[in-house]
């Protein structure tokens, strides 16, 4: 089955091919929404058999390289299409195809009705297309393929509702700006991918990294393919400075938020970085600026979140946090960790924005939570399965995001330092305390919409389905990572199972000394403490005493108003880069530059012949006697010269 | 090497062509158009056939065909490609047809006067690849020039006569020192060859024995004239007003093939002929290039006028193809090659889908539009498929290309600096910019004008000249080893030439 792992992406491209081309004449969602679905299940299968094959082979020989065909060839460059099958890449495959699955089936019932259910359904597989050339990509430059093509099909499902409005502008504007601020990053990674070409000749992976460990390459050279490379990794993965994008790519239609801004696409920074761990490793300076910028993010992400109003953005905005988590784990070298959170996340967090779905679906699109209030009545399943997800987020045992979560602090506390922890720990609570914020304005208390117009109702089974598949891996799905604290001899499994991956790299790394387990429960226990804390302050306050919270936000005007206008990050960048390049490209390069200067100077010069020839016409009098008078003048000077050279 | 009529064919069928059409009545327009078309699917019929005897396998010039043509001075008829002439072939004769029929309804006045020159024209195209002595090259050059001249100024816009001239003499002012270069150049090879001659393969071997002092004038009049036709900053300004007065066909032959001959002309005489002049020049070229990739592209993003945008964007991609020329590696150079070919499909795709649209509502300014989308979703997805490849998206063809170019600047031992490579990568972002705001301005949003709602969308012929475009943009972007074999002898041979004749020039 391995050898078929190419299905994966075939089959989705079928599926585009289909509904794209014909989709429109089709018409009938069940059929549509049959063939969009039917084949990322598929899809989903292979990938499971692959995995059943590859767990059933020897450790050392978990790696098949399926080959299509010869792409780019020029000199020494050699690439393929061509798919690696791995226990990473197929870690991811199910990931992306088993959640892709149930949001594909979800997206049925929440597109219902809807007129470009068709369309929704092709950009989706195009989008499943993309994301399983990036993940199975054996090279640099599939990879990068597939990397652009998610941006591409985010940038088509921001803007699905083209005509629709956005904040202050258009959900068009937002999807631009998701593409245009990825193609910063695809920019860095470019100039990565250039590095290492010129460094080691190659840009297949199993070539580069057996050559990573085999050639004497300086340091600084490791440290700029790195950079470049996590550049690329901020634009696509929303971390510091590049995150802009995120939070207004919440413009797309829910399902996209869950799949592609929150589950699958972002994560792909994360997966690229775990994938090039040898070169990362060999970067040590720009493991600690991967720390620090994913600990940054992760912080600021989350104090935005505390007061964001709008149910999509505070989800967005931890996701961006989580995102940081995932960097820092892997800037402190935990690049099993960092994979164990993008799984985890991918339960938890799609399933909160499937559930903040079936919200807004129920709500008839109201999207503010301080319009909600008292919806567990109407929508059982939707807030049981939204509370699981919630718990799982908050890090409370022995629900999936506590392992993860708890594992990453663990690293960051043992490579890092405290402050890693600590300001880790802290964006834990914050976690904790919006998250339960959001479920409480949401769920609990007395409704504080219009009852009588309004009439929310629980969602369809299509698409309560999913969130009760995925709770259930929210629960679950950190299982397969227990920690060897607890899990003693057996250690823990989803490393075991990852470990042939990162052993160079963490070898390189060689930080792993002391595994003091005392510490590791002490430190355990403060964060879940910490964050069950949190949720019974959150509770508390927005149960209880809601004007507490007014009354705090009024105290500390100054410092609300920045974290809800997100520290003004948009208005700083338009006024300090876009701006100036629209303005000084029309103003100056355009109308001056080039109509006044350049073309200007090809017209004089073009005037300048004209006048000089008008000039010289004048000589050209057609009188007979002065052209006598010119021509005896000129003899005269051509005897006088022959007279005086003699 | 065998003497084979094939090229001479390929010429002499869409002049005989021309000639025919001078005696149509005036009267049977749909007789001209047909046989217009035929004509030219025709010359496609016979290059196909050139491509299946063409050997990828060998640098040397093949289907050479010669007679002598003005014997006193030595000047033969002498036609032969490489692998770079047949791809370039290969565009020429598919975009040719192509154009013809999106004249079908639009071209109403003059139709046998129009047909005429768009052959003529590809008689001058085509002569410029396959010519391997410089005087018959120059002639074609500058024949050229003639046709496209009534083209624009015919056919054109409300400027149609300013723009007409000035394209005519841009490009007539640098092929006028080509020719003093011409000259002197067979004049200097006279001596060691014994004879006067404008042989281009008999110069290849003389070229480089000119001293590197004149090598320099030799080998700035020659790209001049190129540089222009490229057009390379700052030498571009004609374009846009050429662009933007030309009938669309016009647009669609100007930015697919024309642009090409300077790039071409690039690669097939001012490197092989003067390259100790070209490694000296490669820095400067390289500078021009990269700063014409980010210039183009800042002045595309804010113009108003779809069409002058596009022109501009040729700027910016003509810069790509030019710093991979002078990158002077085997990756870049392949780069180039294949870009002219994406440049001439995503650039030609474009102008014909501006001008379908142009056609319908008489404007091209981007504020007339918005919101179309609803109204004509298969316009739409075509404009997006055409954008996706001018912005190089990986798996369309414009990727392949720059990928190639970029990688190869980056590596390159002539310029021998990361930072070209840097500023040129940033016009992805900007290409970006640019491609997708006009595309949101004209297609997304609410419709902004009543009348745009009664908007017609493609019609089929419309589709029916598209899709073979979009065929070889997938293609080229999928698979492009089809081409790249084409043209892997052939640019490393040019590249090997050069940088082996001048590697004292380097140290």
């Amino acid at each position: 089955m391995t050898q078929l792992i190419y299905l994966t992406v075939l089959l989705p491209l079928l599926g585009f091919l289909i509904n794209g081309l014909f989709g429109s004449k089709i018409k009938n969602e069940k059929i549509i929404g049959g063939i969009g679905s039917g084949v990322i299940g598929l899809s989903f299968l292979v990938s499971v058999m692959s995995f059943f094959e590859l767990l059933s082979l020897p450790e050392e020989k978990r790696e098949i390289i399926v080959h299509l065909f010869t792409w780019l060839k020029a000199g020494g460059l050699n690439v393929s299409f061509a798919y690696q099958v791995d226990q990473l890449s197929i870690t991811m495959a199910l990931i992306v195809t088993g959640v892709g699955f149930l949001i594909h089936l979800y997206s049925i019932g929440y597109m219902h009705g809807d007129k470009g259910f068709w369309r929704f359904f092709a950009y989706l597989n195009l989008f499943i297309f993309a994301m399983m050339n990036l993940i199975l990509a054996d090279n640099f430059v599939l990879l990068f393929l597939g990397w652009e093509g998610v941006g591409l099909c985010s940038y088509l499902l921001i803007g699905f509702w083209y005509d629709r409005k956005f904040e202050k502008s258009t959900t068009s504007d937002a999807a631009k700006k998701a593409f245009v601020v990825n193609r910063i990053g695809d920019f860095g990674f470019l100039l990565g991918m250039f590095l290492i070409f010129m460094t080691f000749g190659s840009l297949n992976f199993s070539e580069v990294f057996s050559r990573v460990s085999g050639m004497n390459v300086p340091t600084y050279v490791f440290n700029f393919i790195a950079l470049f490379l996590f550049i690329g990794a901020t634009g696509k993965s929303a971390q510091i400075p590049l995150f802009v994008w995120l939070p207004d790519a919440m413009a797309g239609p829910t399902p996209v938020s869950a799949l592609i801004h929150a589950a699958t696409m972002v994560t792909a920074g994360v997966y690229m970085v775990a994938r090039t761990s040898i070169i990362f490793a060999s970067a040590p300076a720009i493991m600690t600026v991967i720390a620090v910028v994913g600990l940054l993010t992760a912080f600021f992400a989350a104090t935005i979140g505390l007061v964001q109003n709008d149910i999509k953005k505070v989800l967005a905005y931890s996701t961006v946090s989580q995102l940081g988590y995932m960097f820092l784990a892997l800037g402190v070298g935990a690049f099993g960790a960092g994979i164990f959170h993008v799984i985890t996340h991918a339960f938890f967090k799609a399933l909160l924005f499937l559930g903040a779905g079936s919200v807004i679906h129920g709500m008839h699109e109201e999207q503010n939570i301080q319009k909600y209030g008292g919806l567990k009545k109407y929508m059982p399943t939707t807030y049981k399965t939204f509370l699981v997800a919630s718990i799982a987020i908050a890090g409370i045992p022995p629900f999936a995001g506590f392992f993860s979560k708890d594992e990453i602090l663990w690293y960051s506390f043992a490579n890092g330092g405290f402050i890693f922890w600590i300001i880790g720990a802290i964006t834990a609570l914050m976690t904790a305390f919006y998250m339960f914020r959001l479920l409480t304005l949401t769920f609990d208390g007395t409704p504080r919409f219009d009852v009588h117009h309004k009439h929310p109702h629980e969602s369809p089974s299509i698409m309560t389905i999913p969130l009760v598949v995925l709770a259930v891996l929210s629960v679950i799905g950190g299982f397969i990572g227990i920690p060897e604290v607890f899990s003693g001899s057996h250690g823990n499994l989803f490393h075991g199972w990852l470990a042939p991956i990162f052993k160079k790299a963490e070898l390189k790394l060689a930080h792993y000394g002391s595994h003091s387990h005392t510490t590791e429960l002490i430190l355990m226990a403060i964060s879940v403490t910490g964050a069950a804390l949190a949720i019974w302050f959150a509770r508390k306050v927005y149960l209880q005493n809601p004007q507490f919270a007014v009354n705090t936000a009024n105290k500390f005007k100054g410092l609300y108003k920045i974290l809800f206008n997100k520290y003004y990050v948009d208005e700083v960048y338009d006024t300090t880069v876009v701006k100036p390049i629209l303005k000084s490209s029309e103003s100056f390069l355009w109308k001056i530059a080039d109509v006044k200067l350049i073309d200007g100077a090809v017209n004089g010069l073009a005037k300048v012949v004209e006048n000089s020839s008008e000039y010289i016409r004048k000589i050209q009098t057609g009188v007979t006697q002065f052209y006598a008078v010119i021509m005896t003048l000129g003899i005269a000077l051509a005897l006088f010269w022959i007279i005086l050279s003699l | 090497m065998e003497n084979t009529l094939l090229l001479s064919y390929l010429l002499l069928v869409p002049l005989v062509g021309a000639i025919l059409l001078l005696f149509f009545p005036k009267k049977s327009e749909n007789g001209v158009k047909y046989f217009g078309l035929l004509i030219s699917v025709v010359t496609f019929v016979i290059s196909l056939i050139v491509y299946g005897k063409f050997d990828s396998s060998s640098a040397a010039f093949q289907l050479v065909d010669k007679f002598v043509w003005i014997e006193n001075l030595n000047i033969s008829y002498v036609v032969g490609i490489d692998g770079i002439s047949m791809l370039l072939i290969l565009l020429t004769t598919f975009l040719t047809p192509l154009t013809l029929f999106s004249t079908w309804n639009t071209i109403k006045h003059k139709v046998k006067e129009f047909t005429f020159f768009m052959l003529l024209l590809e008689v001058g195209m085509l002569g410029v690849f396959v010519s391997l002595d410089l005087f018959l090259f120059y002639i074609f050059w500058e024949a050229m020039l003639i046709p496209m001249y009534f083209i624009i100024g015919v056919w054109g816009g409300k400027r149609r006569i300013y723009a007409s001239v000035k394209f005519f003499i841009y490009t007539m002012a640098g092929s006028l020192l080509m020719l003093v270069a011409i000259i002197w150049l067979a004049v200097y090879a006279s001596e060691p060859l014994g004879v006067f001659t404008t042989n281009l393969l008999e110069l290849y071997n003389v070229g480089p024995t000119v001293p590197h002092q004149i090598q320099n004038y030799m080998f700035l009049a020659f790209a001049l004239s190129f540089a222009i036709k490229v057009p390379l900053f700052p030498l571009h300004t004609w374009l846009p007003d050429a662009h933007v007065e030309a009938p669309t066909a016009g647009s669609v032959i100007l930015a697919g093939v024309l642009l090409k001959m300077g790039t071409y002309g690039l690669v097939r005489f001012c490197l092989p002929l003067f390259p100790q002049a070209a490694i000296s020049f490669a820095p400067l070229f390289s500078v021009l290039a990269v700063v014409g990739i980010i210039y183009g592209a800042l002045v595309a993003m804010v113009q108003k006028d779809m069409k002058k945008l596009v022109a501009y964007s040729s700027v910016s991609h003509l810069g790509f193809v030019v710093l991979g020329i002078f990158a002077l590696t085997t990756e870049s150079m392949q780069g180039a090659v294949i870009q002219m070919v994406n440049h001439g499909l995503s650039t030609g795709a474009l102008f014909l889908l501006v001008g379908f649209i142009y056609d319908r509502t008489h404007t091209r300014e981007i504020a007339d539009y918005g919101g179309i989308a609803k109204i004509v979703p298969i316009y739409s997805t075509a404009l997006l498929i055409a954008s996706l490849s001018s912005i190089g998206l990986p798996g369309l063809n414009g990727f392949v290309g720059e990928f190639f170019i970029l990688l190869g600047a980056f590596q390159s031992n002539v310029l021998n600096n990361w930072l070209y490579t840097v500023f040129a990568a940033s016009g992805v972002i900007f290409a970006a910019v640019y491609m997708l705001w006009m595309y949101q301005r004209v297609v997304f949003g609410p419709v902004k004008h009543d009348r745009l709602n009664s908007l017609k969308d493609m019609t089929a012929s419309e589709i029916a000249i598209m899709v073979p475009i979009f065929v070889f943009i997938v293609w080229i972007g999928i698979y492009p080893s089809t081409f790249l074999s084409m043209t892997e002898v052939a640019s490393n041979s040019i590249v090997k030439t050069v940088l082996s004749v001048s590697v004292n020039v380097i140290k």
